[in-house]
């Protein structure tokens, strides 16, 4: 190998940064349960719709580690541990879930046994939807995806001391395996908690439409985060606005892809014109969900697309921390499109209620400390990897 | 030899990194017409030569755009202006429906016109007079060298100077780059090409002129012209000049009785039923009751429309009224009409008419039902 060591000092991470995480953890988790006492058919609403963008940042940031390693890619791995720190968010998600499993009744129309005794729909459904069989399966998902994360960061901790090829090559294999897990696991996560809501409604293609989401959520999360570590010089001084050049082009296409996959949906949907499957875009349409609507478009599209669209915006540190702030509530406000309209309650249109914004400071203040608590443990630079004096190199 | 005119002065290098920053040393001499050629695209050259970015993409985004605003314009004009159609019930200017085609057009448009504006306006091709053409600097940057090359066009240019320059940079070879002579090709001599003009024209019209009229044969058309009259033609034969004969008059079509109170509205006697109800005979009545009358009339002849509005509702088949018709009298509304109740008789056969009238009476009969035909059917029957 080449003859320049690359040198690495590890830096502590600010304190402030694990306090303000405990201080919006213990502010989320104490307006939390007061919004379960005071409502729990919307505050259960409300925890999808953040349980929901946890997976997306937890298992959407796994696969672009598996996706590195599948690829082959070079310039990422001097950020592959950013991406890894958002992934340690996996596990937490077998303790999350006891609040929904808690209030399933409030969710989940299936989940009511004399509902289905009068709903034809529903009957047929029934084998797949049904609570014992939905129970195994969230268990068994976050089982499988835990097992993954853990095995891809062994081999990558590991890495660090022993700087082993053989590490990178099971970890290639491995993501080959993982990558047709997830896409079947995403879809059927994306059924479960997403579609399921409403059960007589039916999408082909709306575990796709959750991956599109998924993925803008994991590298916008993993863009700000670099912007902001390098910003305080806690990353490597080689890695340049080239490097953030890819995550915003990667950005952009994904943006893109999001809304071929949303239109896809609704257009093929608005041309058939069938009422089993129109009268879900009609609710969204009720009232004042229609502004709720048009919004996600300009919000999860129009606006990102415009930020992009030109060269310097994709590399330019300032616009990039703006344009990933801005995408994360994004795919968070279409989660909350998903999900609301379908509230009890909220059938006309949108009604306030503070409890739209008790979980989003719970999940944010959970991730800031995951992230501190992981890179408090591990190198910021997998400084083990073959491919990152490459990746160092790396120049547009 | 001498009054070869100077193209430029060149010099190779065989590493990226020397000629990265030798080409920055020649940009901060102050040269402007230079270049640098290299077998594959080097990172950092743009920086180091302090190129702008391409004005390409200002071509992609215009030629998108109006790709977008054809395809647009162009669907809005047809589907909703010029030749406006229902198509699945969908409004006449159907974005969502149009979208793929915009975004097609966007794309094509987009990537035809900058790989063109690529060729003819970017690089100007083709350059046939281009001085490095089959020069021995073009191999080998084409090949496995890097080379620098600074025109004479240059305001700073002077031969002497700029070979020093290069030199400096400690480059494996330097060299001078002459503009090429002008190169005259025998084919584009004025007589071969009245030659070749000649020659195409004269094979052109021989060619024409043996198959169209030495050797013309009509084609096969045989079966085209008979001497027959078709069906909806002029002929010369009859008086009024019509191919096709009126039926004489009173001529009656097989299987058809006519109706003789057609037109009246309200006819002092009308026919009498003459089919039994049988299960036979009342399943035929169903099924064209179904599909002709319980549209407007609704399945059990509530005068339930199912066309929600857009034509009037008819009044109930189980009124009093409606139940003292006689069997004839049902019939002659059936094939005559009745209010805005247009005539069903070329719809609706004699034999299913009857029909009809009879699974009517059922109707009407289950829905008034006394105690004794509840009790009936409490007997199983």
């Amino acid at each position: 190998m080449s003859s320049e060591e690359i040198t690495y000092q590890k830096k502590e991470l600010p304190s402030s940064i694990s306090k303000i995480g405990m201080g919006l953890l213990v502010i989320g988790i104490i307006l939390g349960v007061i919004a379960f006492f005071s409502d729990h058919t919307r505050a259960s609403f409300n925890y999808l719709v953040s349980y929901t963008f946890m997976i997306s940042i937890g298992l959407g940031s796994l696969f672009l580690v598996a996706l590195e390693y599948a690829a082959g890619a070079v310039w990422s791995v001097p950020i592959r541990r950013v991406v890894e720190f958002f992934a340690a968010t996996i596990p937490l998600l077998a303790i999350l879930v006891i609040p929904l499993l808690f209030n399933m009744h409030d969710l989940f129309h299936w989940s009511h046994a004399e509902a289905v005794a009068e709903d034809k729909i529903l009957q047929g459904k029934a084998p797949y939807l049904n609570i014992q069989f939905f129970i195994i399966r969230v268990f068994v998902l976050i089982g499988l995806w835990t097992l993954f994360y853990l095995f891809f960061v062994r081999n990558s901790k590991k890495q660090d001391e022993t700087k082993e090829q053989k590490l990178t090559r099971n970890n290639i294999r491995l993501s080959v395996i993982f990558i047709p897990v997830f896409a079947i696991t995403i879809t059927i996560s994306a059924i479960d908690w997403l579609m399921s809501v409403e059960p007589h409604w039916f999408s082909t293609i709306f575990g796709v439409y959750f991956f599109s989401g998924t993925v803008i959520a994991a590298l916008a999360a993993a863009t700000l985060a670099t912007v902001l570590l390098k910003e305080n010089e806690y990353l490597h001084p080689k890695i340049t606005n080239d490097h953030l050049f890819s995550l915003g082009a990667l950005l952009f296409a994904f943006v893109n892809f999001w809304a071929y996959i949303a239109f896809s949906q609704f257009l093929l949907i608005w041309y058939a014109d069938l009422p089993e499957e129109t009268f879900w875009f009609l609710q969204k349409w009720e009232g004042s969900w229609a502004i709720f609507s048009i919004l996600l478009i300009i919000i999860h599209f129009i606006v990102p697309y415009a930020m992009l669209v030109s060269n310097p915006a994709k590399s330019d540190p300032k616009r990039l921390k703006f344009i990933s702030i801005w995408l994360l509530f994004a795919h968070l406000f279409d989660l909350y499109w998903l999900v609301m309209p379908e509230a009890p309650g909220m059938e006309n249109g949108y009604t306030f209620s503070w409890i739209d914004f008790v979980f989003p400071i719970l999940i944010i203040g959970l991730i800031i400390i995951v992230f501190n608590f992981k890179a408090k443990k591990d190198n910021l630079l997998p400084i083990g990897d073959p491919k990152l004096k490459r990746g160092l190199d790396f120049h547009l | 030899m001498a009054d070869k005119k100077i193209y430029g002065v060149s010099a190779l290098f065989n590493n990226p990194d020397t000629i990265t920053s030798a080409a920055k040393k020649v940009k901060e001499a102050g040269f402007t017409k230079w270049d640098v050629h290299s077998p594959y695209p080097l990172h950092g050259m743009e920086k180091a030569m302090g190129l702008k970015p391409s004005m390409l993409g200002i071509v992609t985004l215009i030629c998108g755009l109006s790709g977008t605003a054809i395809a647009l314009f162009f669907m809005w004009w047809t589907m909703s202006v010029d030749y406006p159609m229902v198509i699945g019930g969908k409004p006449f200017f159907a974005l969502p429906a149009f979208i793929p085609v915009t975004f097609e057009v966007t794309v094509i448009l987009a990537t035809v016109s900058t790989v063109v504006a690529m060729f003819a306006l970017f690089f100007q091709l083709p350059r046939n007079e281009f001085p490095l053409h089959d020069t021995d600097y073009m191999k080998k940057v084409s090949c496995d060298h890097f080379g620098i090359l600074i025109e004479s066009d240059d305001p700073k240019f002077d031969e002497e100077s700029v070979l020093g320059l290069l030199k400096s940079f400690d480059p494996i070879q330097t060299g001078i780059v002459y503009h090429r002579e002008k190169v005259t090709y025998p084919i584009f001599e004025p007589k071969f090409l009245t030659f070749l003009a000649g020659t195409a024209i004269v094979v052109s019209l021989g060619t024409y002129l043996t198959l169209n009229k030495l050797l013309f044969l009509d084609p096969f058309n045989w079966m085209m012209e008979q001497d027959k009259i078709i069906p909806q033609s002029r002929t010369e034969i009859f008086a009024d000049q019509r191919g096709m004969r009126v039926p004489v008059e009173g001529t009656v079509a097989r299987g058809f009785i006519p109706y003789p109170f057609m037109g009246e509205t309200n006819p002092t006697e009308v026919l009498s039923n003459p089919y039994v109800p049988t299960e036979k005979n009342l399943a035929l009545g169903e099924i064209k009751f179904l599909t002709y009358c319980s549209p407007c009339h609704g399945n059990y002849g509530d005068g339930d429309s199912r066309l929600r509005g857009q034509f009037p509702n008819p009044p109930t088949l189980h009124s009093n009224r409606a139940r003292d018709f006689s069997d004839g009298w049902i019939y002659h509304i059936i094939t005559n009409g009745q209010n805005v109740m247009p005539s069903y008789a070329s719809q609706i056969t004699r034999e299913e008419r009857w029909a009809i009238v009879n699974y009517i009476r059922v109707l009407q009969r289950a829905k008034n039902a006394t105690d004794s035909d509840l009790e009936f059917v409490r007997a199983g029957k």
